[in-house]
């Protein structure tokens, strides 16, 4: 008689244990206390309030403690964000975020490509606000480059700046319900994008990833009967605003869930860096868009909305208020948009005309060049940010005087932010987690370039 | 054009920081965007940085690293000898609505300065994302561990003499170059 059972033998690289090493949360014993303090989320031990792991640790040995591994596919970490977390029971005691699982290496990527080809490049790091991205990589290099941007070119990048805006909070609307376990909220997010993403490939020709901003203005004047579009956009989003507030705002569980859930100070965020609607819940006024205005953000009128707590509930309703001043600026973008070029005659940057090119050989070489060689750019370096909508998005270049940069770097706001989750998971229970990943908002793509 | 089109109005200008004496001469350079730059040397760069701190600048917005290697050539006031690396940090004053940029320099053989761990904990992530794509080790990190490669990586790979990866594309007649 032979053998009955059936084994099938298993490759070695399945069984292979995948380890990042010292990337990874360790045991209390084996982690230097500076970096233990880091973990549990002791940010202020500037100002003399020195705070040793063991003070603020109330709980019970290390050997009653679990650590745990969450992600990084896992469906409520928005992307493939990995988060180590120390339990005690049902409480997060520690929490270390270990990313770079979706590394592309974009910067230097970057540094291959010219600077006509750029935009591409940065317009996939934030999937979520593409528009952004291309405005605070173009201002930099219209910066360095010494360029005046048409009006209408500037309006129209605000425009549609904000209707990214509003597109990228109403995905978190939707992530953060379904998150919560509010399955309506997601479809209606999703639902209301679709307007906007149906009007930007109707400028574009895409509806994500959009190449639109370009050095020197935009890629295209926008189409004809863009304003009833716009209209349209702006009409409907606004009036489901107060859906969602009926839907969300009011109702207990959602409120329990939210409410009083992982707060941060206004010190502990200066500290860490921390920008954007995570910012503005802990009371600071800082929006880039009135502070350190760009484009024309100061011809327009409009709200930063601040929160009080730092709560969960406030980064909720900074989010759900913001779409509705950005259907408020994009109205006054409406009435106020200039008329004239949408992108610069400066021949150094734009390509010549359709028509040029059929009788000038010039005209010909001229556009070739531009699009093979690409523009060169004067020596220097220049940081240049801009509020996006998870916060401040910088993008530093350095230009050695040739057609590609040679060193792009860009600041990007999640990266940043998601210093706070240590933090604001401490003392927090399990099942909080999923509401502090996503109030924080982190888009993986940006976070790992 | 007046200076309410600009959007320059609430931006405040470039402000010499007075830097205690004991530091010496801090070399520095006006920037492009009304903020300026500030060239200290090791010894001077976690005291310049705190000197800012005391300042006003409540944040450290950003922290990168630069090789400079096949661009030597790059401007730098007088008194600045250019090295290899540089770690550029950008700081943001909330209060008074401006920024300051601080550029040290960092050997080629071996790349180290001082952790501003201490100073601003937000600098935690930026200084080990600096050490895992240029190799800058930062003195006083509680945690220097690589970010965005995995852990038994070889190489810094923004370095400018790290090779691009290539995949060949799949075409039937010509093969690409490797």
């Amino acid at each position: 008689m032979t053998d009955t059972f059936r084994t099938v033998e298993r490759p070695d690289t399945l069984t292979v244990e995948t380890s990042e090493g010292a990337q990874e949360l360790r045991q209390r014993e084996f982690t230097a206390n500076e970096e233990l303090n880091r973990e549990v989320g002791a940010v202020l031990r500037l100002d003399g309030r020195v705070l040793s792991s063991d003070s603020i640790d109330v709980e019970r040995q290390d050997d009653e403690t679990m650590i745990i591994n969450m992600g990084p596919s896992h469906p409520s970490t928005h992307g493939v964000l990995r988060l180590m977390l120390e339990l005690d029971g049902e409480v997060v005691l520690r929490t270390k975020s270990v990313i770079g699982y979706l590394h592309t290496g974009m910067e230097k990527t970057g540094e291959e490509l010219s600077y006509v080809q750029g935009g591409t490049n940065v317009t996939r790091m934030d999937y979520l606000s593409p528009v952004n991205n291309e405005i605070s990589y173009c201002l930099a290099v219209e910066k360095l480059l010494g360029i005046e941007v048409p009006e209408r070119a500037t309006w129209i990048r605000m425009m549609m700046g904000e209707l990214n805006r509003i597109s990228s909070h109403l995905v978190w609307m939707a992530t953060n319900g379904m998150d919560l376990g509010s399955t309506s909220m997601m479809i209606y997010g999703l639902r209301e994008r679709e307007l906007v993403l149906a009007f930007f490939e109707k400028v574009a020709g895409l509806r994500l990833n959009l190449n639109y901003v370009r050095p020197g203005g935009v890629a295209a004047d926008l189409p004809d009967g863009w304003h009833d579009d716009v209209q349209v956009i702006c009409d409907t989003i606004e009036a489901r605003t107060y859906e969602y507030d009926q839907l969300l705002t009011g109702q207990a569980i959602f409120r329990n869930r939210m409410e009083g859930v992982a707060p941060i100070t206004a010190e502990e965020a200066l500290a860490l860096g921390v920008t954007g609607p995570l910012l503005r819940s802990t009371g600071v006024p800082w929006d880039l868009r009135r502070t350190m205005p760009y484009l024309a953000y100061d011809q327009v009128d409009f709200d930063v909305i601040v929160g009080t707590y730092g709560d969960n509930f406030d980064r909720y309703s900074i989010r759900l208020n913001e779409i509705r001043e950005s259907v408020k600026i994009v109205r006054q973008c409406l009435d106020m948009m200039p008329r004239g070029d949408y992108r610069t005659q400066d021949s150094k940057v734009t390509p010549p005309p359709r028509a040029r090119i059929d009788e000038s050989m010039e005209a010909l070489i001229h556009h070739f060049k531009l699009f093979t060689e690409g523009f060169h750019v004067p020596i220097g370096e220049v940081y240049s940010a801009i509020e996006s909508p998870r916060g401040e998005l910088g993008c530093y270049i350095v230009s050695d005087g040739g057609p590609k940069p040679y060193r792009i770097h860009v600041r990007a706001p999640s990266f940043v932010n998601l210093q706070a989750v240590p933090l604001l998971m401490r003392g927090g229970l399990m099942s909080d987690t999923i509401t502090v990943i996503s109030t924080v908002d982190p888009v993986m793509g940006e976070v790992d370039r | 054009m007046d200076s309410r089109r600009t959007g320059r109005r609430s931006i405040g200008h470039a402000e010499v920081i007075n830097f205690p004496a004991a530091l010496g001469t801090v070399a520095s350079a006006p920037g492009l965007n009304a903020d300026i730059s500030y060239f200290p040397t090791r010894e001077q760069y976690v005291a310049v940085v705190q000197a800012c701190r005391d300042e006003g600048f409540e944040m450290c917005v950003d922290l990168c690293g630069v090789d400079y290697l096949t661009h030597p050539g790059r401007e730098l006031p007088e008194g600045v000898v250019g090295e290899r690396f540089e770690v550029v940090v950008n700081l943001l004053s909330l209060s008074q609505r401006r920024r300051v940029r601080i550029r040290v320099q960092a050997n080629a053989d071996r790349p180290e300065v001082d952790s501003l761990f201490s100073l601003y904990p937000g600098t935690e992530a930026m200084e080990r994302e600096a050490f895992d794509l240029y190799g800058v080790l930062f003195t006083g990190h509680p945690d220097l561990s690589r970010i965005l490669m995995p852990e038994d990586w070889e190489g810094h790979p923004l370095r400018k003499d790290y090779g691009l990866g290539r995949v060949p594309v799949q075409f039937k007649q010509t093969p690409g170059p490797r």
